[in-house]
């Protein structure tokens, strides 16, 4: 699941300290539950997204711990409040080792 | 992930009961009160406080768009306690969150209770509830 | 017919067969503004002259609002990720002639403004019914000397949704005269034979029973405006073609292939039936 996987992410550039605003973020990943079966009746094991947080400047705005019922592709949309201008960072882990990541520059005017 | 709509039922473990039994008698509720007994872990637990935000019907249950609100929480759990397994999500707010609330899309394997437990800085537990339909569609084609 | 749901029908057992006379669609219960990212979408239209029906509807207007919020903003469409990855691979060089999309299209993706709202159309110099997917796979055959994409896939759903993106709202109008008369004629027999062990056919939903339930879920008119469609049940992008394969498996029929000839006829004729209305995909829908 490595492969194609592909973070956006959507932050304003400009904010206004101390006020909240929106974050959305949306990667693509199959999210496979660990659920279902194949045709032989096997299971087919987990592989999702189990980790993601979103920081800003070193500081935490927002962490999630997915399990196999968040759906494929996982959307998360929250709101963040940052003080000065900084660097907003973006983490997903998978399953399988892998770690997707994304950053946006926000300044505060 | 594709789920076709007998994968949905399966998973579902007899999604077609949930529809005739009463909520109150599916199979997963032990493992549902074991999760809230976990997060709770000792705080108390009472209604409200939280606001989750489900559609009525779920067009469906592959992906049903959901949102939670919980001023002043830690942290907010979702529980699916007609799923297979109940815990959906757990998100954790930083010091940098704007709010105590978050979207996000979740799998539902038939109609049943959504459940949101935000943990509050004092360790006691809120707890919200809201019942989605989840439908068998007409075209699952 | 308007009090009952179609699956009601169905189980009976004798299908619609002596019901279908009377059956009637019905609008959907509110019509709204469709726009995205300040585009409006013409979802509402007066019926093309060669159909029956008063009015035609986006299948958007047919969605509960949780789905149809999912349309509204293009970050929130999922769909839009299988776009953006098409984005890449119009870049991106692949096949024996050493080409990608753009070493033609210099223009990009935006030069296909307008296309998808006459297609399926007549291609002179193929002498055929050409869609979207076929202009994509002649270009990566011919001029790319690469593989073609199979239907159904992410790879060519990606870049037709990528295509039909540039004509946000542009109001279909495929042609159904000419070259294409016998062709569209054929689409409209398909459309209206009963097949498969339901004895149902197209029109026993989409133009007899939009707005009514089958069994939890709102008919829709089966419009294509809106593909490839994101669909909630499946999480991809669905062409227009997979979808009729999905209908008739519904109808416990043998479905026809998608890419096919007699697909491809289907596809013209029910463009044609969203004749005024604005193209819309990729789109979401459950």
């Amino acid at each position: 699941m490595a492969d194609n996987v592909k973070p956006r992410v959507r932050v304003p550039r400009s904010v206004t300290a101390g006020e909240a605003f929106e974050v959305k973020t949306l990667i693509s990943h199959k999210m496979e539950s660990g659920q279902r079966k194949d045709k032989d009746g096997n299971r087919i094991p987990r592989s999702i997204i189990n980790h993601f947080s979103c920081d800003f400047n070193g500081e935490n705005v927002m962490q999630a711990e997915l399990q196999g019922a968040v759906s494929t592709n996982p959307y998360f949309q929250f709101d963040a409040v940052v003080q000065e201008s900084g660097t907003m960072t973006f983490t997903w882990n998978d399953d399988d080792g892998s770690v997707y990541t994304e950053s946006k520059d926000i300044t505060v005017g | 992930m594709e789920f076709t709509r007998r994968e949905t039922l399966a998973i579902g473990a007899g999604a077609a009961a949930v529809s005739l039994m009463p909520l109150q008698a599916f199979a997963d509720q032990e493992a549902t009160d074991a999760a809230v007994a976990e997060y709770a872990a000792g705080g108390a637990i009472t209604d409200g406080g939280v606001e989750l935000t489900t559609p009525e019907i779920a067009e469906n249950g592959n992906t049903v768009p959901i949102s939670v609100s919980a001023p002043g929480a830690a942290s907010i759990l979702i529980l699916a306690s007609g799923n297979p397994s109940p815990k959906v999500i757990e998100f954790m707010f930083g010091s940098l969150a704007g709010s105590q609330s978050a979207s996000c899309r979740i799998r539902l394997a038939g109609t049943q209770d959504v459940i949101a437990l935000a943990k509050m800085p004092d360790g006691s537990v809120r707890r919200g509830t809201s019942t989605v339909k989840v439908t068998i569609g007409g075209c699952g084609g | 017919m308007k009090n009952i749901t179609l699956s009601a029908v169905i189980a009976t057992g004798f299908a619609l067969v002596g019901t279908a006379a009377l059956a009637e669609g019905q609008p959907p219960a509110e019509i709204k503004p469709l726009v995205i990212d300040g585009i409006n979408i013409v979802a509402e239209a007066q019926a093309p002259s060669h159909m029956d029906i008063p009015a035609i509807y986006s299948g958007w207007e047919f969605r509960a609002e949780e789905t149809q919020v999912l349309q509204l903003d293009d970050f929130d469409n999922p769909g839009m990720l299988e776009v953006d990855a098409a984005r890449e691979a119009f870049n991106t060089v692949d096949g024996a002639a050493g080409k990608s999309c753009a070493s033609c299209h210099e223009g990009g993706p935006e030069e296909f403004k307008g296309l998808a709202a006459v297609l399926p159309r007549w291609n002179p110099d193929q002498n055929a019914l050409y869609t979207m997917e076929d202009y994509i796979n002649y270009c990566r055959t011919a001029r790319m000397q690469a593989e073609a994409w199979p239907w159904g896939k992410t790879q060519l759903n990606g870049m037709v949704g990528l295509l039909n993106l540039q004509s946000r709202g542009e109001i279909r109008n495929v042609a159904i005269d000419g070259p294409v008369a016998d062709l569209w004629q054929q689409g409209h027999d398909i459309y209206y034979v009963k097949q498969g062990q339901l004895g149902m056919s197209c029109s026993s939903c989409h133009e007899e029973n939009y707005g009514v339930r089958i069994r939890a879920e709102i008919l829709s008119q089966g419009q294509t405006t809106g593909f490839p469609v994101y669909r909630l049940k499946n999480a991809h992008l669905n062409s227009v073609e997979n979808r009729f394969k999905g209908c008739m498996k519904n109808m416990r029929a043998e479905p026809y292939k998608p890419g096919g000839p007699e697909f491809h006829a289907l596809e013209l004729y029910v463009a044609s039936r969203g004749n005024g209305l604005g193209i819309e995909g990729p789109s979401v829908r459950n």
